[in-house]
């Protein structure tokens, strides 16, 4: 026997597991900063979201416009109409810019990516029985994070978003004033049906709707009608990571194909022929 | 027959280390097998802590090659030939003598948890509960008490937050009671400041470790912490309440409607 | 040693055990204002309760209204071979309900009939659906519910504390020397009552589906005392235990896969136990697998299959195919429901008996048959106590749960168990109660009595060199299993009383090395008299009672005899230190009661008690 041996390891990251545990913090970390990087990138593009009817998703609700730029659609589609003349020249003319954030802390405060950031990105801890970064007094979510408790608004926010997405998508199929379809209708209506099926499984959302009710009978033994529809998140909820990288990757996918569209890399094969 | 090569954790309070053995393989043996057969003949004062030997009564956690696990449910079949298999006592209780642990504060934790405490009963002297209703309940109540989650949870394992967290054994346990039916004690308040539910930052170890698979975290510690942002943090419902409740006359309403739904 | 040095708590009463029955007595009697302490060998709910599957038997009604305490008292009798004591089986009939539905109040969540009220399930021998239930957990709830409703009442819980002895004042319980499993150190409970709620002692064999803890701890503490043990003979030997992989031999595999349409087959794939259904209940049961098939349908009209005789049957039947070659590989034989139900059936109906053969046999239920064999489950005899109140004989010593003998008979019926753990745990909380308010004079403490418990632990540790507990103990189990297993004969018995004689010799001589600090070794030396004590009760009642009667088969005796039925067994310790044994008459039973446990169904049916 080695006497005064640790039971444990210690130290960061320390551990006694023999398996690959690292390798899931690092896939979802590098996913996640994949997706970032991609989105920064498309918005500084403060072009090539718009291709025949079809708007990227990153760029909507489209607030304000540039009607010159390239691959920008024509100002009616704007909100409030055309891009302000103060607007810092430092500062790319992306309309991207003014909308991103409201999805971005939809995601921010999922209870999902707090899991999965935590892990990858703050090693807090990084893998199950791994030591986590050293902490001279730990205070979870009660302090610098108390904002988490947020979630619910930025839920209604994300509602918000996926009506105006859903709006989009039926808009572009009207263009020339005639009625059609195409490879980037499919894949703006999959994008906002992933996204429903992200945002509708959310925890908040799912205590809203009838996870508050200790009793989903009381008191006349009868259902409630809320009882189906938090059976229903249920279902949702108990594949919220899926249904959030799934949506996350077809945003990006989104905004890439109508940006490809947009500057004639790809054809998109629709009813209107061109 | 093969043999295995094991090293296990001896000592006590004092301190200790590893010891290799070698064990006699037997088709079908899990990690508790092979501890048995070194206590029965080379080592007979080697504390284990075990009961049912069938992943029902929760006794036998300990960490087997880093992952807390119960040790009659671990097949030594799913680890590569040859591996030697490390087996440890639970890292966030203080040790008492080789794999065996002092668990003694989550008895404490529970103590202090306010117990049930049900309405009136029906005219015919039952009480009514309807299945829907009790769905939730049932899966925290499949709860073995192995500790494993508690012993996983970094707030407890790594960050010495005994005294803020009860872990997530009795977060558990308190959503249990909170959604039952027939409950008609508020624990919310107590939940926030002195179980900690804050503390808990979601990532969701315990609900990896749980050899009942229940969710811990989706459905009993995220809903309870939900129930703590209606109380203190939603800020539309704190200002709608008072607001609520002088539009009503009946301070009674919105405070059944906002802080217990019985 | 000076016993003014040794840690000393006192309590108006102790229970020892923290299984239900034992959690139940301690509640009792804190309610009545008592100084409650508790003592367990393991960590507060993890006893044996933990592992009760199918439910708890209580005539509430609420799935069939015709069900009444009467019948269900009918059952227990007519299950246990009308051994029962009466008086115990009408008060476990009466009571039941009550105690369920108390535990609600407590805070168990049953399964719910359409109505919201508490559902039950059919089980063997229960003529109506009687066992509340929680899927196949149902143990794990009345456990857990009873234990967090105890932390709140005051009663002061030690745990891994293991008892050693009673000590006593005059013939009256004093109290008992224990010693704490973490220290090794010794403690003495000061006590005016005590009662025992320490389960059975199964672990004297070598198949068996309990764990370490069953030693006979509270049998023999009770012998050694003066009381006496009662039906010892009957002991339950489980027909489907695990036979493969070897480490989970004896591992229960619930009546359920039965009750849901499991069948057993031997190597030649035929349903065998179409050859061994008894004449009394031939009646009653299917003698065509067309018949017990059109039963699982619920056809109307057709009997039970004989895979759902009684537990005493079905486990002599598979050892008789095994014995006659035709088991399976490993020694038992196959229970398959995969060619009855679909793979979803079974997933929902016994998801831990899916998960248990998936994770510990590597075997899908859904596709492969298992492999079975019977195992040591249950002592139906125990601690003889008085009906009413509990007392043994005694004075102080309560007894209650699997310790306490008599409410089963010859044999119990499923679910029986954890309503008796209910029922007579909270009588013997009343009985203690009542007892220490009569009493006069506390009880004194004589140093004698403390130091000759304590020298017996400390020898094990004390002396130079000796034999191994645990291969001492793997011995008596290995006799046990041999000579008086399921099916017995005067020979292979007292060849077992020349064995237990050796094994005490061993049992003097072993040796536990290091220190006492949470020592194995030591704690299974210390058990070891108790297990010997308990063997040699059963041995000794098993080769007394000349005839078969549920629990208590003999080879030599195969038949069931009117002048034994007017008898028990009886165990005690003689004056000259040696076990003796004594047929004890029955007393007539109250002409009530035997009018009910004889009458005919319609008779009783929606009387709703009485």
């Amino acid at each position: 026997m080695n006497p005064q041996q640790e039971v444990h390891p210690t130290g960061c990251a320390a551990t006694a597991r023999t398996d690959k545990w690292w390798l899931e913090p690092f896939l979802t970390g590098a996913g996640f900063l994949g997706f970032v990087v991609y989105t920064t990138w498309a918005m500084l593009q403060a072009g090539y979201y718009w291709a025949g009817s079809y708007l990227s998703p990153l760029y909507s609700p489209l607030l304000f416009v540039d009607p010159n730029a390239a691959g920008a659609p024509p100002v009616v589609h704007a909100w409030f109409g055309y891009w302000p003349e103060w607007w810092p020249s430092l500062i790319p003319p992306s309309p991207a810019i003014f909308i991103l954030a409201g999805p971005l802390s939809f995601r921010l405060t999922c209870y999902y990516y707090r899991k999965f950031y935590y892990r990858a990105y703050f090693a807090t801890p990084s893998a199950c029985a791994v030591a986590p970064l050293p902490q001279k007094d730990y205070k979870g979510e009660t302090h610098l994070l108390l904002f988490q408790n947020l979630h619910r608004y930025t839920l209604y926010i994300a509602i918000f978003y996926i009506i105006v997405l859903a709006y989009d998508t039926v808009v572009s199929c009207f263009r020339y004033g005639q009625f059609g379809v195409g490879v980037g209708t499919l894949v703006m209506a999959v994008n906002v049906f992933l996204l429903s099926g992200y945002t509708l499984g959310c925890h908040a959302w799912r205590h809203l709707v009838g996870g508050r009710l200790n009793c989903f009978s009381c008191p006349s033994g009868q259902e409630h009608p809320r009882y189906k529809i938090w059976k229903r998140v249920t279902r949702l909820n108990e594949r919220h990571m899926l249904w959030a990288w799934m949506s996350m990757i077809w945003v990006g996918f989104t905004d890439f194909y109508i940006r490809m569209v947009s500057m004639g890399v790809w054809h998109d094969w629709n009813t209107w022929g061109n | 027959m093969a043999e295995r090569n094991f090293k296990i954790w001896r000592g006590d309070k004092k301190g200790g280390g590893f010891v290799d053995y070698k064990v006699e393989l037997e088709p079908g043996m899990v990690v508790l097998d092979a501890v048995h057969r070194i206590q029965a003949r080379q080592a007979t004062d080697l504390a284990v802590r075990w009961n049912c030997k069938a992943g029902k009564c929760g006794s036998c956690s300990v960490e087997i090659n880093g992952k807390p696990r119960l040790s009659c449910m671990t097949r030594l079949n799913q680890f590569p030939a040859g591996q030697t298999i490390t087996v440890q006592p639970l890292k966030t209780f203080p040790v008492i003598k080789d794999l065996v642990t002092d668990v003694s504060w989550n008895y404490a934790q529970n103590k202090k948890i306010a117990p049930f405490k049900p309405g009136q009963k029906g005219p015919d002297g039952n009480y009514r509960m309807m299945q829907r209703d009790i769905d939730r309940v049932q899966e925290f109540r499949k709860c073995i008490e192995c500790y494993l989650c508690q012993d996983v949870c970094h707030v407890l394992r790594d960050q010495a937050k005994k005294e803020k967290f009860v872990g997530p054994r009795f977060m558990t346990r308190l959503a249990s009671l909170e959604m039952h039916p027939l409950d008609t004690e508020d624990r919310v308040p107590k939940i926030k400041e002195e179980h900690g539910s804050g503390l808990c930052n979601i990532t969701k170890c315990c609900t990896d470790v749980c050899p009942e698979h229940i969710h811990i975290t989706d459905n009993g510690i995220i809903p309870l912490k939900e129930r703590v942002v209606d109380r203190y943090y939603d800020p539309i419902l704190r200002l709608w309440r008072p607001i609520g409740s002088s539009l009503k006359g009946t301070s009674g309403l919105w405070e059944k409607i906002f802080r217990k739904d019985k | 040693m000076d016993i003014s040095e040794i840690q000393t708590i006192e309590h108006d009463v102790l229970v020892v055990g923290a299984g239900g029955a034992g959690i139940r007595a301690a509640i009792e009697c804190a309610k009545q204002g008592l100084n409650t302490g508790m003592i367990s060998k393991s960590l507060l709910g993890k006893a044996h309760t933990v592992m009760a599957e199918g439910g708890v038997a209580a005539a509430l009604g609420n799935v069939d209204k015709r069900d009444n305490w009467k019948i269900h008292f009918r059952d227990t009798m007519r299950g246990g071979k009308f051994l029962n004591q009466w008086r115990m089986a009408e008060l476990h009939a009466r009571q039941a309900p009550d105690r369920v539905r108390e535990l609600e109040e407590w805070g168990a969540v049953f399964d719910r009939t359409k109505d919201g009220l508490i559902s039950q399930r059919n089980f063997g021998g229960h003529r109506y659906p009687r066992l509340a239930h929680v899927g196949d957990r149902t143990g794990l709830e009345m456990i857990r519910t009873l234990q967090d409703f105890c932390v709140h009442q005051g009663i002061a819980t030690h745990m891994e504390c293991t008892a050693l002895d009673l000590f006593l004042d005059n013939g009256r319980v004093a109290g008992l020397v224990a010693y704490w499993r973490e220290t090794g150190r010794f403690v003495i409970f000061k006590a005016k009552a005590v009662i025992f709620a320490t389960g059975g002692g199964g672990k004297a064999w070598r198949i068996t589906s309990n764990s370490w803890e069953y030693s006979g701890d509270g049998l023999a503490m009770a012998y050694r005392a003066g009381a006496e043990l009662i039906d010892l003979e009957f002991t339950q030997f489980h027909p489907t235990g695990m036979v493969w992989p070897p480490s989970v031999r004896g591992v229960l595999v619930t009546e359920g896969v039965r009750g849901d349409g499991g069948i057993l087959l031997n190597n030649k794939n035929e349903r065998f136990m179409f050859k061994y259904i008894p004449k009394k209940f031939a009646p009653e049961t299917a003698d065509t697998e067309e018949e017990a098939s059109r039963w699982l349908e619920g056809k109307e009209g057709a009997r039970r299959p004989p895979e759902l005789l009684t537990r005493d049957e079905v486990a002599r039947s598979i050892k008789k195919e095994v014995e006659d070659g035709r088991g399976s590989p490993h020694g038992g034989v196959f229970l398959d429901i995969a060619s009855k139900r679909s793979p979803e059936f079974i997933r929902k109906k016994l998801p831990s008996m899916y998960h248990q053969f998936k994770e510990l046999a590597e075997l899908d239920i859904t596709k492969e048959p298992m492999e079975v064999g019977p195992t040591m489950h249950y002592f139906m005899g125990g601690i003889r106590v008085n009906s009413d109140t509990q007392e043994t004989s005694v004075p102080g010593l309560f007894a209650c749960g699997e310790c306490a003998g008599g409410m089963h008979g010859a044999n119990r019926l499923g679910g029986n168990s954890l309503s008796d753990l209910l029922v007579f745990g909270k009588l013997a909380g009343e009985g203690a109660g009542k007892y220490i308010k009569k009493l006069q004079g506390t009880p004194k403490l004589d140093a004698g009595q403390v130091n000759a418990i304590i020298r017996r632990a400390t020898d094990i540790l004390n002396r130079e060199s000796g034999t191994n507990p645990f291969v001492v103990q793997e011995d008596l189990q290995d006799m046990m299993q041999k000579y008086v297993g399921i099916i017995r004969t005067a020979d292979e018995l007292k060849k077992g009383l020349e064995e237990l004689k050796r094994l005490y010799q061993d049992a003097g001589k072993v040796k536990a090395h290091a220190s006492p600090q949470y020592n194995p070794g030591w704690n299974a030396a210390i058990d070891l008299p108790n297990l010997l004590i308990t063997s040699e009760a059963v041995t000794r009642a098993a080769l007394t009672r000349e005839e078969s009667r549920g629990g208590h088969t003999r080879a030599d005796f195969y038949f069931e005899s009117d002048e034994w039925l007017k008898y028990n067994v009886v165990i005690r310790k003689a004056k000259d230190g040696n076990m003796e044994v004594e047929k004890v008459r029955r007393d007539d039973p109250p002409e009530e009661l035997k009018k009910i446990a004889y009458a005919s169904l319609e008779e009783l049916e929606g009387t709703k008690g009485g």
